[in-house]
């Protein structure tokens, strides 16, 4: 699904990652942990095009397509969703209004009329039960006064409706109490299936016990410097990182 | 010949065609020779620094213009708050419209300035509250001069009004081009409430001036909220001149939507007689092409414990201008005061240009005074995420504008407006929302 080989991306000629190669297959959950500055969310918003982020090199291709040439938005029409650490407050459009126009946006990009207002209703109807999103929420503003877990939930949310075929949660555990990060990971393993994949960005283990991976990769320094099955994690979280870093200058 | 020479030598005319009255006639006659000295401002005027009239003085208006009667409802009611009801004031070419309005003497006076002027029933209330506000300028002198229709809406002590007002200026293609000058008083006595819309239209290509003028008092625990809806063709400029003078514990707010016209100049200006008095003064415009909107603000805080807010938001597209010169002016002896002003625009283009003039001058030390300006572009990281979930750029910054003027509108009590204003900022903005989603 997504091949990436030899990236290299820098910002203001600052080099943040230094040569990654990841491969995520459909049905496969992925897992990058890595210390702070390591480059996971680099990774997460070059996969997902963001302009800052210059590719020097290296090749990114997803189902076949270079993402190299592409804008943001063509990305997510490609089936790329990114789930923000920190989601933008947009006062003034509802929740409901927001999906509608990312929805109607995709489908003009597939040359499809926009969804018919009844089915919008029922489709964001269903999906908001699945991840017991209260109806209220819905007609709120988007992420304003939305508390650390609603924000998330809500990322979550668009994600269900949006339907992409890779996921990519930038640390969505982040600053969510042990209920709210059940919820949020019940709701991803919901939506799970042989079609699609999920790559998890993330600072701790604690998500992994609910949102099990099939490959952990460690990331330091902005390099992938070791992969592994799910006890990686465990072995991480007791450990620590400098055991997998290569060589720490002392 | 210039303008202002016609409009002098016009004045002889104007005056002969009225019924002959003592007190009103006085002051027309003086503000006609206090146009003759002071003239139209020019640049070198301090608050007239950013906004030069000589483009739109350059026309030969007529004075005079001839009744239009052609006009029916169904030309009329898009631009209209049609789906309330209403007492409306409708003016066609600074005529009273009768077929159009709905006015009342019910509880309130909702009538026309001529009348006020002219029958001695409104006698006391002329000789109170006419002119006795609006400071004297070439621009509200002129006016003053001319002062002969307009609305005319005087709400009783305790009383409610039981739906807004309407008041909407419309001018026809009758006359190669047209100055118009509304003149309108709002007296709201004691524990009394009303809710005014007010509305510029032309409806034709040919150039037209309005310079109008409105006097606002609004007595103890008086209720006013008053909606400026300015969304007028590219040939028609507008110079909206409004004074309000509060008594204690009244709370009057003035929202001004600024979203087409040539040139657009707005003087607001808050004398607060009294304590406890709040005031509130927000705007949002959303201009293109080479339109030019400037709001020259004025909030006097005379006495203690008074509060004031000003919220004004901007978005300039192309080459388009604006100017926000908001004065904050603290009396020494309005301690306990609250002032507060923001304002903040995105320029969304490279030749757009914002002038911003925040002048606080405070003389009281136990104030709580702020202001705030911020000009910029829209913030990357939320296009970002826009894009990501599938937006185009393009609709992505219109969604971001769209938000960041939406926010003003929390304050507008008529839902019928605020949809409306709405509807206008997302159509401005080319914003499809799903409204009855």
């Amino acid at each position: 699904m997504l091949k990436i080989k030899n990236l290299h991306a820098s910002i203001e000629d600052k080099e943040i990652l230094k040569g990654i190669n990841l491969e995520i297959n459909p049905g496969e959950v992925h897992a990058i942990m890595g210390p702070n500055g390591s480059g996971k969310s680099t990774l997460s918003s070059v996969i997902a095009g963001k302009e800052e982020f210059e590719m020097t090199e290296g090749e990114m291709i997803f189902e076949g397509a270079d993402l190299r040439e592409m804008d943001p938005e063509e990305r997510a029409h490609k089936g790329i969703f990114l789930s923000f650490q920190y989601p933008v407050e947009i006062p003034g459009v509802s929740v409901t209004n927001f999906i509608k126009t990312a929805i109607n946006a995709q489908r003009k990009a597939q040359g499809k009329e926009d969804m018919p207002a009844n089915e919008m209703l029922k489709m964001i109807r269903e999906k908001s039960e699945m991840l017991e999103i209260d109806r209220k929420f819905l007609s709120r503003s988007l992420n304003q006064g939305f508390s650390g877990g609603e924000k998330k939930r809500n990322e979550i949310f668009q994600m269900a409706v949006l339907d992409p075929k890779l996921s990519i949660l930038d640390e969505t555990d982040s600053g969510l109490d042990i209920d709210a990060l059940k919820v949020v990971a019940n709701g991803v393993n919901k939506l799970r299936r042989e079609d699609n994949a999920v790559l998890l960005i993330t600072h701790y283990q604690r998500l992994l016990d609910y949102i099990v991976p099939d490959v952990v990769h460690v990331m330091v320094d902005g390099k992938i410097v070791k992969s592994g099955g799910k006890e990686l994690a465990h072995e991480l979280e007791e450990r620590g990182y400098d055991w997998v870093t290569p060589e720490k200058t002392v | 010949m210039e303008l202002k020479d016609k409009l002098i030598s016009s004045f002889l005319a104007f005056e002969e065609g009225l019924e002959p009255d003592k007190s009103v006639d006085a002051i027309r006659n003086q503000a006609i020779k206090d146009f003759e000295n002071i003239g139209f401002p020019n640049k070198k005027d301090e608050d007239w620094k950013y906004t030069s009239l000589n483009a739109v003085l350059k026309h030969d208006y007529s004075v005079f213009p001839k009744k239009e009667d052609a006009i029916e409802y169904r030309d009329i009611k898009k631009y209209l708050i049609h789906d309330i009801d209403t007492y409306d004031l409708v003016f066609i070419d600074g005529i009273y419209s009768s077929h159009l309005s709905q006015t009342t003497h019910d509880k309130i006076d909702v009538c026309l300035m001529s009348s006020a002027l002219t029958k001695d029933k409104y006698r006391p209330v002329i000789d109170n509250y006419f002119n006795k506000i609006a400071p004297k300028s070439g621009l509200n002198s002129l006016n003053t001069a001319f002062a002969k229709e307009g609305a005319f809406i005087h709400v009783h002590k305790n009383k409610l009004a039981d739906k807004p007002i309407q008041i909407i200026n419309f001018a026809t293609g009758n006359e190669s081009s047209l100055l118009l000058q509304p003149r309108n008083l709002v007296v709201v006595d004691e524990n009394s409430h009303v809710q005014i819309i007010e509305r510029h239209q032309s409806l034709t290509d040919h150039p037209v001036l309005t310079n109008s003028v409105t006097e606002i008092f609004a007595d103890r625990r008086a209720i006013v909220d008053y909606y400026k809806i300015q969304n007028d063709k590219a040939s028609a400029s507008l110079i909206d001149n409004t004074f309000i003078e509060q008594k204690d514990e009244s709370n009057v707010s003035v929202h001004t939507f600024s979203f087409g016209g040539k040139l657009t100049r707005n003087n607001l200006n808050f004398y607060q007689r009294g304590e406890r008095i709040d005031s509130t003064l927000k705007g949002v415009t959303i201009i293109e092409g080479k339109q030019h909107v400037d709001h020259n603000t004025l909030v006097h805080h005379i006495e203690p414990n008074c509060e004031s807010h000003q919220d004004y938001k901007g978005i300039f597209g192309d080459s388009s201008t604006g100017v926000f010169n908001g004065k904050v002016l603290v009396e020494k002896e309005a301690q306990k005061t609250n002032a507060y002003q923001s304002n903040n625009n995105i320029l969304a283009d490279d030749k757009a240009t914002i002038n911003s003039k925040p002048q606080l001058e405070i003389f009281a030390d136990d104030v709580a005074c702020s202001h705030g300006c911020t000009i910029g572009q829209l913030d990357e990281e939320a296009l970002f995420y826009l894009q990501s979930r599938g937006i185009p750029r393009k609709e992505a910054r219109g969604l971001m504008m769209y938000a960041f003027a939406n926010n003003v509108l929390e304050s507008v009590k008529i839902p019928e407006v605020k949809k409306r204003i709405n509807k206008l900022i997302a159509s401005k903005l080319e914003v499809e929302l799903g409204f009855n989603l």
